[in-house]
């Protein structure tokens, strides 16, 4: 009893101090855990594999450094895929203040596979008004980005010659940490007719399994664990597949906080009177 | 007028989109096409909301020496600091995007840092609530806990090694009893929205011009 | 060197938003502020680099992305709008903004109707319509049609529509502890994201 009093009077620091350490030891001892495949990842994965070399993936990049930790692993583990399959990359961003990971990671992929800017891939980068923008691509793509993110107009880039809307695009791939999946859904996917993937946050992959089902979209990458699914599927183990033994001790904590929480609740309450 | 032109816009605008999706023919796609393009270019605009008034009530902060002006001091020279990297990038190289530019290091080294990290904090204070706030009081609050539990364990890759049908069970509740309540959920707000979209454009629903 | 400079200057930044799990201090306050200030200005950049300029600027004064002379001036429509849309910045015309938000809203209410009809009502409709051979059919229909009439706020709850109701929230909880159980393992990710860059890029423990 005295036991349950003391501990639901415990410092909240020493619940911090222990969550940084279940995190950081499986960090610093470099422990790894044999990754499952779920089917929706490998859907995921499917959809881009089985592009004829030259397909153009549309890969919008929506997020910002709030949820990077999830789906930049995501991102990168795609720009792979992509490059090592020698399809053509268009990328470009719904959060203003993510645009620049787009380019921070073809700087870091494009190059280990030879990948040419304006031949291989093209950032056209950000431009405001999501929604509207994403019907009015479906026209013309040169109506909203004239110029690319470094200022080149889009017709001297040989990779979008012929390529002026969805009709062009083979596979829409969108990273999401908000509303802009659902949107690109709408008004790419339902409108257009373009295939679509999602790679989306722990927060809000759960709200895309209904598209999963009723096939408005075509595979489904949720969270770090999503994204070590796809590291595995295409053989390059990077920050996703380092972190999940943090992420499993983490959540066994969590659930043995959550528990010892419940019963120290239900044993004093029985002994009050 | 105040109030009949904002909702003749509202109205107008509206139904040409509308009209436009069911006869995308000339000249209503070109029509619909440039009130898109101006969508994207005066909601670009509301980006720049808001930073006058910041930099006003900290210059005021800084000048009048109230408490907390060495904050305020600190706040305009980010603001100072990373106006001037964006401008030297742009004018040397036409983007901001560049690669190594000192716009992109107060990005890399400042904005990312500062950002994630508040974004990671999170994280403790959720195992805190956890430990203090999740009570398995009623029938419904258990199955809540319950299913994140199973959600948690199965997800992770520990799930597997504790029990090789944990996965299977919290990818089966993830595809089936999750996906249904949240259909039901979505189909809901579908109605809703669509329901107010039309108040909105028969001018019906005036709130956001208050 | 650059790349050594700017990587302690974001571990002294990302150790200083940690500090306030401690408790409040001056390191945090300095870090959120420079937060704040950082981030204004970036959107005025981007206001500038992602939308008056090449949206306006370009076509209007350069010709560039624009066919005719009148595909040029028309654009003077949009940035009138975008600058009423500033007038709430001096409190006298601020009714001016008005006009702007109307155009956004229209837009915004057009796009909403058609969006949400063929890209969420229609095929989740479609996707609901399923045969019920097997459980998980079953499931799904009977989750989905009770979750919206744990919303159908407009009849009584009693009889089967309370039964409907009762299953409905059963459905929905699992729905929120499945949401629960990603939220955490988001969040986690994030200080995971965190930790990685302190041990791996700053540190340099773990090669």
């Amino acid at each position: 009893m005295r036991f349950f009093e003391r501990i639901a009077a415990i410092d909240r620091r020493l619940i911090y101090l222990a969550l940084a350490l279940s995190v950081l030891i499986p960090l610093l001892f470099k422990m790894v855990l044999p990754t499952r495949v779920s089917e929706p990842v490998r859907a995921a994965y499917r959809s881009i594999d089985d592009l004829p070399e030259g397909s153009v993936v549309m890969i919008s990049v929506d997020y910002d450094a709030s949820s990077a930790p999830e789906l930049q692993p995501i991102y990168l583990g795609i720009l792979q895929h992509c490059f090592a399959k020698k399809l053509k990359v268009l990328v470009l961003g719904q959060w203003v203040m993510g645009t620049p990971f787009g380019e921070l990671g073809l700087g870091r992929i494009a190059p280990l596979y030879d990948a040419v800017y304006g031949v291989d891939y093209v950032n056209l980068g950000y431009r405001p008004g999501y929604r509207a923008q994403m019907v009015g691509l479906g026209r013309e793509i040169r109506d909203f980005f004239a110029v690319d993110s470094r200022g080149i107009t889009l017709d001297s880039l040989p990779m979008m010659a012929g390529v002026h809307n969805y009709n062009q695009i083979d596979l829409l791939v969108g990273l999401e940490a908000g509303q802009a999946g659902d949107e690109w859904i709408q008004f790419a996917g339902a409108r257009y007719g373009v295939d679509i993937v999602i790679g989306a946050t722990g927060v809000v992959a759960p709200d895309k399994f209904h598209y999963l089902q009723a096939r408005q979209i075509r595979g489904l990458i949720g969270g770090l664990q999503g994204a070590a699914e796809y590291e595995t599927l295409i053989g390059k183990p990077g920050a996703a597949i380092a972190g999940m033994v943090a992420q499993s001790w983490a959540h066994l904590l969590l659930l043995a906080f959550i528990v010892l929480g419940n019963v120290g609740y239900f044993v004093m309450r029985r002994a009050k009177p | 007028m105040k109030k009949e032109i904002p909702l003749a816009i509202t109205f107008l605008t509206g139904l040409i989109i509308v009209v436009t999706f069911f006869i995308p023919h000339q000249p209503l796609g070109t029509m619909q096409q440039r009130l898109l393009i101006w969508y994207s270019i005066v909601l670009g605009f509301t980006m720049l909301l808001g930073v006058d008034s910041l930099l006003r009530s900290n210059l005021k902060r800084l000048v009048g020496r109230t408490p907390g002006w060495p904050y305020a001091a600190v706040l305009l020279a980010g603001f100072a600091f990373t106006l001037a990297a964006g401008i030297y990038n742009w004018a040397t190289t036409r983007s901001l995007l560049t690669l190594g530019s000192p716009f992109m290091f107060v990005y890399t080294f400042v904005i990312v840092p500062l950002q994630a990290t508040m974004f990671a904090v999170l994280a403790f204070f959720i195992a805190s609530a956890a430990y203090r706030a999740f009570r398995a009081r009623t029938l419904e609050a258990t199955l809540l806990l319950v299913t994140a539990a199973i959600v948690m364990i199965g997800r992770v890759p520990v799930g597997a090694e504790l029990w090789d049908k944990l996965p299977v069970l919290a990818d089966w509740i993830m595809e089936v009893p999750q996906m249904a309540a949240k259909r039901g959920i979505v189909i809901g707000v579908a109605l809703g929205t669509i329901a107010m979209s039309l108040r909105v454009i028969l001018g019906l629903e005036r709130t956001y011009l208050s | 060197m650059t790349q050594i400079i700017g990587t302690w200057i974001a571990a002294g930044l990302t150790l200083a938003i940690f500090s306030f799990l401690y408790k409040d201090n001056p390191f945090y306050k300095v870090a959120e502020h420079l937060y704040v200030g950082v981030s204004a200005a970036y959107a005025v950049l981007y206001a500038w680099a992602n939308d008056v300029y090449p949206m306006l600027v370009e076509p209007m004064f350069l010709g560039r992305g624009a066919v005719t002379t009148a595909d040029r001036w028309i654009l003077l429509v949009p940035l009138l709008f975008g600058l009423m849309m500033l007038a709430r910045w001096v409190p006298r015309i601020a009714w001016l903004s008005r006009w702007s938000i109307a155009l956004t809203v229209g837009i915004a209410a057009g796009l909403g109707i058609t969006g949400q009809i063929q890209g969420i009502l229609l095929p989740q409709v479609a996707g609901t319509l399923v045969p019920l051979t097997s459980a998980n059919n079953v499931l799904m229909v009977a989750g989905v049609i009770a979750t919206l009439v744990y919303f159908y706020f407009s009849i009584a709850q009693k009889g089967a529509v309370k039964v409907g109701s009762r299953l409905g929230m059963v459905f929905i909880m699992v729905a929120f502890g499945a949401s629960f159980g990603y939220t955490v393992m988001a969040r986690i990710s994030l200080l995971i994201g965190r930790l990685q860059f302190l041990v791996f890029d700053w540190l340099h423990v773990v090669k």
